[in-house]
Parts: structure tokens; C-alpha cells; sequence
């Protein structure tokens, strides 16, 4: 059978960078189609390419055996191809049938005809079982609704290949299989799916095939049954199994009888943490592992007090109960560096000196007053410090590179002398020659006595640098892995099966 | 995302101020003889039909998210063009107006999607240069219409009983209530306000639905204008001060969400008519004689009402105190 | 998704053009003040007079006072539309005082003293509530300051009834008419505010905070930031300089209207923050800038008066480089 949809050959480069080499997919009618990689890998370029939001370098994309190329989403949808995306596109105040219908609307003397809109959408929706009351807006239904109200929408425009990306994230159990059984409901009227997920899961439920991406090539494609778990994370990862060599140039060992900075027991809070517990010692770094989604960073943020807590409890320096706020945190001598550098981290305007002292600079003032003279010596030591490169510490931030607006903001906590900081994501973004000078630092740091807590999806940096690695899996933690069990096997392990014994008494 | 009590929001804010509004009337009603007598009805609609047409053009742009600040100075530009053109008879007065607004949106629609300026900024702008124009062609000084056409009719006339002013404003609140709601145009000017990405991934024409709001509003404005010439018998180059901060009041108060996305044009002409009728209140509250408050207790009033409304809005929609 | 990190903004240099505007953005209002001064030296008659510099001054300085409130409001992120109203509160409650219409006066220099200090401090605290409504229930800037513009008039009118206060205080008037070595006391002030707004911004913590709060308000509260009290601190500063330029005004007019007391204040001082290059959405600011804003818009004014273009032509002058301004900054700043 010839597929429904083949790319080859996709190029794909942003300013200069390139997001996809070569790369392919190829997707038959009827059929559920896996496509993972890490973040970066390229799957979203790849998918937006597909759907007319990005244009390609080089290459063809051929569906239903024509050369294609959508200027627009809308014209993707016209031909066939919807997409479902991560965080749900409906418009949340207007009603359901909307935005089932909006785009080919039915008329009536050329006015919309309603009634007759709000029967195709009830009809649409009941095909996946639901009866629910379309002329009410979509945000006051679940999210798993909403979903499905995409889904409607996308075969209501009568859609050959449907695109979901991570369509799961903030499903429950129970909402997760209306959705397999919506998908297998697809499948079965000729319909294909792209189904990008990273709950392992997940993928061999549903999907038939998976096409693995790592770096912006596709590097595997294969029958689900054919690639087993740990092939998938190993190939996604790009690690081979045998490579588990290990320097010891990892910093800060445990030092027997350091106290703990931070212990995080039970930890809730909204849809992604279910059961966190994790702790740190003094001197000591700690990394969080896990696939994305499984709840790093909104642990990582509760614990710094930017989002609130569900149940569970912390234990700060010796101190119960977790921050209220940001401020508070700072106070209790936490330092957080945000995966989100761009969103969270820099001020774009300011210049390199108040983007590093923002957060030390009520430490710097007198009578509201900067002391102009100790910030500038603070802030050239750590642009010593850190190798820094800008033109001047009045130069704007975001007018450095990736890797030096990072070291900044590292210097931002650094300077306040923390107890703990905790790193999401530090070398997202940045090139390898910056990656590895960020690393050495913060060995160096943590052996002079800072604590670090080190979110990564970079299993090898996460190895290189931590001395206990905790995994986080659906919300869960799911491993402890100490000193030589610190492996890239042994992490990879956890995140694909979970601890085999613990994993049924909580389902 | 979704908010604790949305269902809550949208009846309350579409159905509050319809409420608030009868009971206003009631109070009236009870309380002043005349108060729904012939002569104090059909004023207050004459009076109030140009801040209706400017509100329900306000009402439209406030829906995709965007805010129109040109529309007082759009609407003395109106007055005056028709006022110009009035010795020509009543139609070229009416469509000189039209046309007057509907340039004044067409640079705010172009500045706006195509210079990719905040719509504030940009309806600031054309406020400035509207204003500018309506006094040049004007002299600095208010344009007599002509009495010999028939044009003053558009303001002062009655048809069937009813002032040709409220008609006019009538015949466009019931096609613009068509418009949204039964046509695809409408929803789509919903939806950019909702959510324009995701307006955008579902192939929907944001730009288009972006730039004909303001064309809508300018129209409207302009032919505010044209009712200020023929109810005063001249083109006011100075009238609309105020009006476009006005609307935006009336707009709010009528529960259309200020991010976008909500909106109705019902409510926004019982918002309309509930600020304006503040007014008529106090008017006829002085008539009593009791107590005298003075005319310039309705913008205390008035702004009383938006900060109500406003606040339970935030209330409702469960927004809270930014943390710290 | 965040799939690519966003290509890295490259630390090469931007292309020519785009320097080009940049450095317009940058310095372009200031080339645009000294470019009309030097036209109007060569084609005005009688430019360069004292004259002609009070004429302008005093047309500018409550602009320009009233701007820098603007600015900081801005430079958070927000907006302040209740300046005008603002002014008309004060402006009709210092008359109120000092002609001991409130409340008995012991002696007329106490109902100077607290006219000058009770209309501020009225006009600071209501700034205070906008900044209030803004962080308390997240009201849209726009909206929680139509509340004050539409009600703070209302306000105004009803403690004067509406009525004109005239009056001859020339202890009080000083403020609006005096002079310091021939200049008026009202420029004087007016430099006050611009140079202790501008070191403010530059050297103070709270300065930094407001820049960081309106260039992002996310990374600010991450980094310990109080947000909320950072705003509400602006808007208050926005609503004291606002009550002080009430003053002038009033002082100036030797009679206080309520119905025109700052009438389409908040339109000139964005006017004047737009043109002098502070980022509308927050962030980058600007005080000098401002006062360089009110400058050129007062001059164009001037110039296309004195070379006898209409008053309203100016109006559609003034339209066009607002849009200029935010357009050039919009192409340097991205």
C-alpha cells in the first residue's frame, strides 16, 4: 500500500541553526504513527512543517501522492491534514459547536443556520460517547472534553491524517483510554494518526509504528512491537547500552554525615506531581531525571515557591513547609535558574550588570540607594569569574549569546550566596563549547560547598555531574540511584519501566 | 485555564446589567411622574442613539481584544463633512459622513495589522490627526447644516412617532446582533479576541476579522457624526471629547470582556442606555426638589458603576492578588 | 512547545540598516529637538528671545511633569489614564483650602502650606487605588484607570459644583507664575522632577524594579521581586505628580475649572513618553526622553504656529510622529 504521507530529504534551518537534516517520515493509511525524540530533536519543526506553519528548506512532502506545500494551516486543514496541539488551540469563551464548525459553517439565506450546527457537533461528539451541551463554552468542560471537541473538529473537517502532539499531558488514566478508544475509532474509518507522546506507555497501546528523531534526523523507524522500551529510550537518547563508562570527575560526592539542605516528601501539586520526594545534602549535586512531562520543573517550582503546593511536605534547611514565594525562597538562600530562559530568566532590556544583580540588589542599596561602586566590583568579578563575554557590563542581555545570558544568570543566584540552587535545564540552547564551561563550573561550586539540584534531559550531563540521581516518572519518583548505580543504563532503566516492583500497588 | 464559575461570569455579565437596567426603569417608574411619558422616553433615545452607534463599533473592536480611542474625534470629523455637505441634500450628507469614518478606520486598520502598532497607540494617533482634520475643514469653528435639505430629519425628525435618530441606531444594533451571531464574520471576530493563535491554526482570517472591526467602528462613528450635525444643526469640530472613554464604559458595563473573545451586542446597548439614563435620573431627582444633586454627580456615577462592575468581573473570572 | 530554544540572538552586529534605525530610535528624538531649534533660529522671527522660551516652557511644564508620572506607569507595563482627573481634583480642592472653604483656617499661610501639601497627597492616594485595583484584582491598566477618569472629574466638579474659582493668592500662585532669578519657578520644578525621576531610574532599587517588573514581570517575580508593590508604587507616583501639576495649572490660570483642569492630560503625556522613546509595553524608559518628547510636540506646535500653519494642522503633524516613534521603535527594539 503506498502511504498516505511520506517526507524526505527535510531540511530545515533557523537563523543559520539548522532544526532538521534530512529528515523523514512516512506514515500509511489507517495507521497510528509514533514520533518521539527528546526536546530539540525536531519533532515539532518537523510536524509544523507538515501543517504549513513553518516553510521547508529542501525536500518533498507528498500526501495521498502530491507534492505538497501549505502556506497556511488552514489550507493543511482544507487538504486533509488537522492538528491537535500540546497545549489545546480552541477558543476557551466560545461554545463547543464553534469550535467544532467555525471555518465551514452551515448557512441558511446565508446566515448561520445554528440548529443545524449544533446537530453535527452533538452527532460528532457522540461517535466517542459523549453527550454533553455543545452551546456552552469549551472552557467549562475537562480538559479530556476539550480534547475530544478538537478531535471533533478535526474529523469534521474531514481529516485523513490527524496530528496529536501530546495529546495526553493533562489527561487522567480514565480520560486516556476514551481517547484510545477515539484513535482506534479513527483507525478503524481509514484515518491515520501521528501520535507524538513521551509516555512509553502510552506509545505501545495505541500506535502501530514509531519513527525516532534525535538531533533533527530521523534515526529509527520500526514496528512498535519490534523496538522495545529500552531500544526506544536508548535510540532517543542516543546512548548505546555499552557506553557506561564513568569518570570520576563527577563533583561533590556525598559527604558522609552532611546535613541535608532540602528533603521533599511526598510532594503533590496540580495534574503533574502526584508523589515527588527527593532530597539534597550539602556540598552535594543532585539530578532529577526524567522523560519530559514526568514533572521535574513543576516540582522544581513548587519547592522555590513560584507555584503552590498540593500535600506532601519540605523540609528547608531544617525548616518545615515549603516557600510561600519566590522572595521567600531567596531569603531561605535558594537560587532557581529557570528552563525557561527567554520567558523567565532575562530581562531583555536591561544590561548585563542589573540582569546579574537583580536579584542581589536589595543587598546593594542604601536608603534605596545602589551603591554603584560594589555592584560594579561584584559584577566584573563574576564576569571574571564566569568568562562572561560581552562588550561591556552595559551591554543589554539580549544582545549576548545563549550561553553567556545563561552564565549570567547563573551569576545572578551565585552572587547571593546560595545554600541551594536549583538548576532546570542550565545548558537548554546553548552550544557545546558553552555546555561543558557551565558544567566544570558547577563541579567546581558544589566542591566548594554549594548544593545543586540539576534538572536535565541531557542523561549524560546528568551522569558527569551528579552524585545521586533521582527519577521522576507520570508524576512519580520512581528511583534513587546513588554513587555507581549512576548510570545512563540504570537511569534509562527507571524511566522506561519504573521500579518493577513498586509500580502495581500504584497502578 | 478554565475559570472556577465561567457560567457564572457570562449570565451575570450579560444578564446583570439588563437587570440593573429594569430596575432603574422601575425605580424611575415608581418613583417620578413622566418618567416613561412620551416626551422624557423619546429624548432620552434621541439624545442617546450616537453614543449607541460609537459604542457598538467600540464593541466590536473591544471583542477581537483591540481598543478604538478615535472615535469621538472620528465622529466630530463626521459632523462636520456632513454639515459641509448638506447643502447637497440629505443622502450626500449621510454617505460624506459614512465615508468621513470610514477613512479614519481604514488608516487605524492598516496601522494596526500592517505597521503592527498597539491598537492604542495607533487609535491615539488617528484621534490627534481626525480632530485635526474636522477643524481645518471646519474654520475653528462650528458648520451650520443646511434647513433647506431635509438633512436635520437624520436628527431631529420622527418616524412613525419615533425619532428618526433612535431608528437609525435600532436598525444597526439589530443588524449588528445578525452580524455576530449569525454570521461567520461575527464569530470570527469572537474568536480573534479569544484566542488569536489558535484563531489562526484553525485557518480562520484573524487579520481580515482584525482589520474590519475597525472599519466597523469608523463607519459607526462617522455616522454618529452625521446624526451630532443634523440633532444640533452643525458640524461640532470639538464635540467627542470624551466619547470613546465613554463607550469603552458602556461596553464593560455591558459585560463584553476587555481581553476579547466576549461580548454582545445586546448588552452593550442596555449598558448604553444605562449610563445615559444615570443622567436622565438625577435630572428628574433635582425636579423633586428634595435634594439637589448636580448634573456632575452622573460621571461620580457612572464611574462607581464601572469600578462595580469591573471588580465583580475580576471576582468572578477568579483572578487573584498577584502572589507577593 | 519548546522545541527550539529560539536561535540565539547573535552577538555580531545587526545588519546596517537595522543599525540605522536603531541609532534613529535612539538618538532620533533628540536630532529632532536640536533639527527644529536650528530651523526655527533661521526661519522664526523672534525665536530667540526670552519670550519665546517662557511661552513654550510654561506651555510644557505640567506635560512634562505629568509625563514622568506617565513614564514610570509605563515603564511597568501599565497605563495611567486618570491624570487629567487627577489634576482637576487638585486643582479644585486648593482653592477650597486656602480659601478656607473646608475648614477654618487659623492663619492664610497654614491654608497655603496645606494647599500645596493636601491636594497632593489627595491626588497621590487616589493614584495609589488605581495601582490597587491594577495588582489586587489584575484589572487591566486601561480599564482600572477609566474608572478615576470618568468618576475623578465627576469628583472635581462636584466639590466646586461646577462653579469657576477665581481667586488672587500670590503666596500659592507662585507655584504656576513665580520666578527664580527671572526663570519660572514652574520650569524650575518641572527640571527638579525630570532630574530626580531620572537618577531615580537609574540609581535607586526601586528604579530597577520598575524595569524589571515591566521588561519581565515573570523573571522579576522569580527573582524576589515584589511585583505588586513595585506597581502600586508607581501608579502613586503617577497620581502625587499629577495632584502637583494640578497645582500649576491652576496657579497659572489664577482660577481653577474643574470641567478643564487637565483636560486631555493623559493623551499629551503619552503623547510625550511615546515620542520620547519609552517602550509602550514596559521595560525600557526614558524620563529625559519624555521631557524631550514634550519638547519637540510643544515645538512642532510653535513652529508651525509662528510660520502661520493652523492649530489643527499641528494635530495631524503630532499624529504622524507619535506613529513614527512607536514605528522606529518597533523596527530597533523587537
Amino acid at each position: 500500500m503506498s502511504p498516505l504521507l511520506s517526507m524526505r530529504g527535510i531540511d530545515k534551518r533557523f537563523a543559520g541553526t539548522p532544526a532538521l537534516t534530512g529528515a523523514s517520515l512516512e506514515v500509511a493509511p489507517g495507521e497510528v504513527h509514533a514520533l518521539i525524540g527528546q526536546n530539540g530533536a525536531g519533532k515539532s519543526t518537523l510536524i509544523k512543517i507538515l501543517t504549513g506553519y513553518h516553510a521547508k528548506d529542501a525536500g518533498e512532502v507528498l500526501f495521498n501522492g502530491r507534492p505538497i506545500a501549505f502556506a497556511s494551516p488552514g489550507e493543511a486543514q482544507r487538504a486533509g491534514i488537522s492538528t491537535i496541539y500540546q497545549e489545546i488551540n480552541l477558543v476557551p469563551y466560545r461554545s463547543v459547536t464553534e469550535n467544532i464548525c467555525l471555518g465551514r459553517e452551515t448557512r441558511r439565506f446565508g446566515l448561520l443556520d445554528w440548529r443545524a450546527m449544533h446537530e453535527e457537533a452533538r452527532a460528532l461528539l457522540a461517535r466517542f460517547g459523549i453527550a454533553i451541551d455543545v452551546r456552552r463554552p469549551v472552557m467549562t468542560y475537562p480538559t479530556a472534553v476539550q480534547q475530544m471537541v478538537a478531535i471533533g473538529r478535526a474529523i469534521g473537517f474531514k481529516a485523513r491524517l490527524v496530528v496529536m502532539d501530546e495529546p495526553t499531558s493533562s489527561l487522567d488514566e480514565r480520560e486516556v483510554a476514551v481517547l484510545f478508544d477515539v484513535i482506534r475509532g479513527l483507525k478503524e474509518t481509514g484515518v491515520s494518526v501521528i501520535f507524538v507522546s513521551h509516555k512509553l506507555d502510552e506509545l505501545y497501546a495505541v500506535c502501530d509504528r514509531v519513527t525516532i528523531m534525535r538531533d533533527g534526523r530521523t534515526v529509527r523507524v520500526g514496528a512498535m512491537g519490534e523496538v522495545s522500551r529500552l531500544d526506544l529510550v536508548t535510540t532517543m537518547l542516543g546512548r548505546e547500552l555499552e557506553r557506561t563508562l564513568h569518570d570520576d570527575a563527577r563533583g561533590g560526592p556525598a559527604r558522609a554525615g552532611a546535613g541535608a539542605v532540602i528533603e521533599v516528601r511526598g510532594l503533590s501539586a496540580g495534574p503533574r506531581v502526584r508523589d515527588v520526594s527527593f532530597d539534597v545534602r550539602e556540598g552535594e549535586i543532585v539530578g532529577l531525571a526524567g522523560l519530559l512531562g514526568a514533572g521535574r520543573t513543576e516540582s522544581a517550582r513548587v519547592v522555590f515557591g513560584a507555584d503552590p503546593m498540593g500535600g506532601g511536605t519540605v523540609r528547608l534547611s531544617g525548616r518545615d513547609g515549603a516557600p510561600a514565594s519566590p522572595a521567600d525562597a531567596i531569603r531561605a538562600g535558594l537560587g532557581f535558574v529557570s528552563e525557561d530562559r527567554k520567558l523567565e530568566g532575562i530581562v531583555p532590556g536591561l544590561s548585563v550588570r542589573e540582569n546579574l544583580t537583580l536579584a542581589l540588589m536589595p543587598q546593594l542599596t542604601r536608603a534605596g540607594v545602589v551603591d554603584e561602586g560594589r555592584t560594579r566590583a561584584i559584577v566584573d568579578r563574576f564576569i571574571e569569574r564566569l568568562r562572561i563575554k560581552c562588550a561591556s557590563p552595559e551591554q543589554p542581555i539580549r544582545e549576548l549569546s545563549g550561553g553567556n545570558q545563561q552564565k549570567v544568570l547563573l551569576a545572578r543566584w551565585l552572587c547571593m550566596n546560595p545554600r541551594l540552587l536549583i538548576l532546570d535545564e542550565p545548558t537548554r540552547g546553548i552550544d557545546v563549547g558553552a555546555k561543558a564551561e557551565i558544567l566544570n563550573l558547577v563541579r567546581g561550586l558544589s566542591r566548594e560547598g554549594l548544593s545543586v539540584l540539576m534538572i536535565s534531559s541531557e542523561l549524560e550531563e546528568v551522569v558527569e555531574a551528579a552524585a545521586r540521581v533521582f527519577v521522576l516518572r507520570d508524576g512519580r519518583t520512581v528511583a534513587e540511584l546513588d554513587g555507581d548505580a549512576v548510570t545512563e543504563p540504570a537511569i534509562m532503566a527507571a524511566m522506561a519501566h519504573g521500579p518493577e516492583s513498586a509500580e502495581a500497588g500504584h497502578g | 485555564m478554565p475559570s472556577p464559575a465561567p457560567q457564572t461570569v457570562r449570565r451575570l455579565s450579560r444578564h446583570g446589567v439588563v437587570i440593573a437596567l429594569l430596575a432603574l426603569i422601575l425605580f424611575g417608574y415608581l418613583r417620578y411622574d413622566n418618567f416613561l411619558g412620551t416626551f422624557n422616553v423619546l429624548s432620552v433615545l434621541r439624545y442617546n442613539a450616537m453614543f449607541a452607534l460609537v459604542s457598538l463599533g467600540m464593541a466590536y473592536v473591544i471583542m477581537t481584544g483591540g481598543i478604538d480611542l478615535s472615535v469621538g474625534s472620528t465622529a466630530a470629523l463626521g459632523s462636520v463633512v456632513a454639515a459641509l455637505l448638506s447643502p447637497y441634500g440629505l443622502v450626500p450628507g449621510l454617505l460624506g459622513g459614512l465615508a468621513a469614518g470610514l477613512a479614519v478606520g481604514a488608516v487605524n486598520a492598516l496601522v494596526i495589522t500592517r505597521l503592527n502598532i498597539l491598537p492604542f497607540v495607533a487609535t491615539l494617533a488617528t484621534m490627534l490627526a481626525a480632530s485635526g482634520c474636522a477643524l481645518l475643514l471646519a474654520g475653528n469653528q462650528s458648520v451650520s447644516v443646511s434647513y433647506e435639505t431635509g438633512f436635520i430629519e437624520l436628527g431631529q425628525g420622527d418616524l412613525l412617532g419615533f425619532p428618526v435618530p433612535a431608528w437609525i441606531a435600532l436598525a444597526a444594533f439589530l443588524a449588528g446582533a445578525i452580524a455576530l451571531n449569525l454570521t461567520a464574520w461575527g464569530r470570527t471576530v469572537l474568536a480573534v479576541g479569544g484566542n488569536e493563535e489558535a484563531t489562526r491554526l484553525m485557518g480562520l482570517p484573524a487579520d481580515r476579522a482584525k482589520a474590519s472591526v475597525y472599519l466597523v467602528s469608523g463607519a459607526l462613528a462617522g455616522l454618529a457624526g452625521v446624526i451630532l450635525a443634523a440633532q444640533f444643526g452643525a458640524g461640532q469640530p470639538i464635540e467627542g471629547v470624551g466619547w470613546e472613554l465613554f463607550a469603552i464604559a458602556a461596553v464593560v458595563v455591558g459585560g463584553t470582556l476587555l481581553t476579547g473573545g466576549v461580548g454582545s451586542v445586546g448588552s452593550t446597548l442596555a449598558g448604553v442606555l444605562l449610563l445615559g439614563l444615570i443622567f436622565n435620573i438625577l435630572n428628574f431627582e433635582n425636579g423633586l426638589g428634595q435634594i439637589s444633586l448636580s448634573a456632575y454627580w452622573q460621571s461620580v456615577v457612572r464611574g462607581a458603576f464601572l469600578l462595580l462592575v469591573v471588580v465583580i468581573q475580576a471576582r468572578l473570572a477568579g483572578r487573584t492578588e498577584e502572589p507577593a | 512547545m519548546a522545541e527550539i530554544a529560539a536561535p540565539a540572538p547573535s552577538p555580531t552586529r545587526p545588519k546596517l540598516a537595522l543599525d540605522g534605525r536603531a541609532f534613529l530610535s535612539r538618538w532620533g528624538a533628540l536630532l529632532a529637538l536640536v533639527g527644529l531649534i536650528a530651523f526655527n533660529l533661521a526661519f522664526t522671527p523672534n525665536f530667540a528671545t526670552w519670550q519665546t522660551l517662557n511661552v513654550n516652557l510654561t506651555q510644557v511644564c505640567a506635560i512634562v511633569i505629568v509625563g514622568v508620572g506617565m513614564t514610570l506607569v509605563i515603564a511597568t507595563g501599565g497605563i495611567d489614564l486618570s491624570v487629567g482627573a487627577l489634576m482637576a481634583i487638585a486643582g479644585a480642592l486648593a482653592p477650597l483650602i486656602f480659601m478656607g472653604k473646608l475648614f477654618p483656617l487659623p492663619h492664610p499661610m497654614v491654608g497655603v502650606a496645606l494647599a500645596f501639601v493636601l491636594p497632593v497627597l489627595a491626588a497621590g492616594a487616589l493614584g495609589w487605588f488605581n495601582g490597587w485595583l491594577v495588582t489586587r484584582f489584575r484589572i487591566q491598566p486601561i480599564v482600572a484607570t477609566l474608572v478615576l477618569f470618568i468618576a475623578g472629574r465627576g469628583i472635581a466638579q462636584v466639590m466646586t459644583n461646577g462653579n469657576l474659582q477665581v481667586f488672587k493668592a500670590p503666596e500659592f500662585q507662585f507655584i504656576g507664575l513665580g520666578r527664580v532669578f527671572g526663570i519660572p519657578f514652574q520650569a524650575v520644578l518641572m527640571v527638579i522632577v525630570v532630574a530626580a525621576a531620572a537618577w531615580m531610574l537609574r540609581r535607586t532599587l526601586f528604579g530597577r524594579q520598575i524595569l524589571a517588573v515591566g521588561g519581565n514581570e515573570r523573571a522579576a517575580r522569580l527573582a524576589g521581586i515584589p511585583v505588586g508593590a513595585v506597581k502600586r508604587r508607581a501608579y502613586l507616583i503617577s497620581g502625587l505628580l499629577a495632584g502637583v501639576a494640578g497645582l500649576i495649572v491652576i496657579a497659572r490660570n489664577s482660577a481653577a475649572d474643574a470641567n478643564l483642569v487637565g483636560l486631555g492630560m493623559e493623551l499629551d503625556a503619552i503623547a510625550a513618553v511615546a515620542v520620547g522613546g519609552t517602550l509602550l509595553t514596559g521595560g525600557r524608559a526614558t524620563i529625559v526622553g519624555t521631557l524631550v518628547g514634550a519638547l519637540i510636540i510643544q515645538l512642532v506646535r510653535y513652529t508651525l504656529l509662528a510660520n502661520g500653519v493652523p492649530d489643527a494642522a499641528a494635530l495631524i503633524v503630532k499624529a504622524g510622529i507619535i506613529v513614527l516613534a512607536v514605528w522606529l521603535q518597533r523596527q530597533s527594539h523587537r
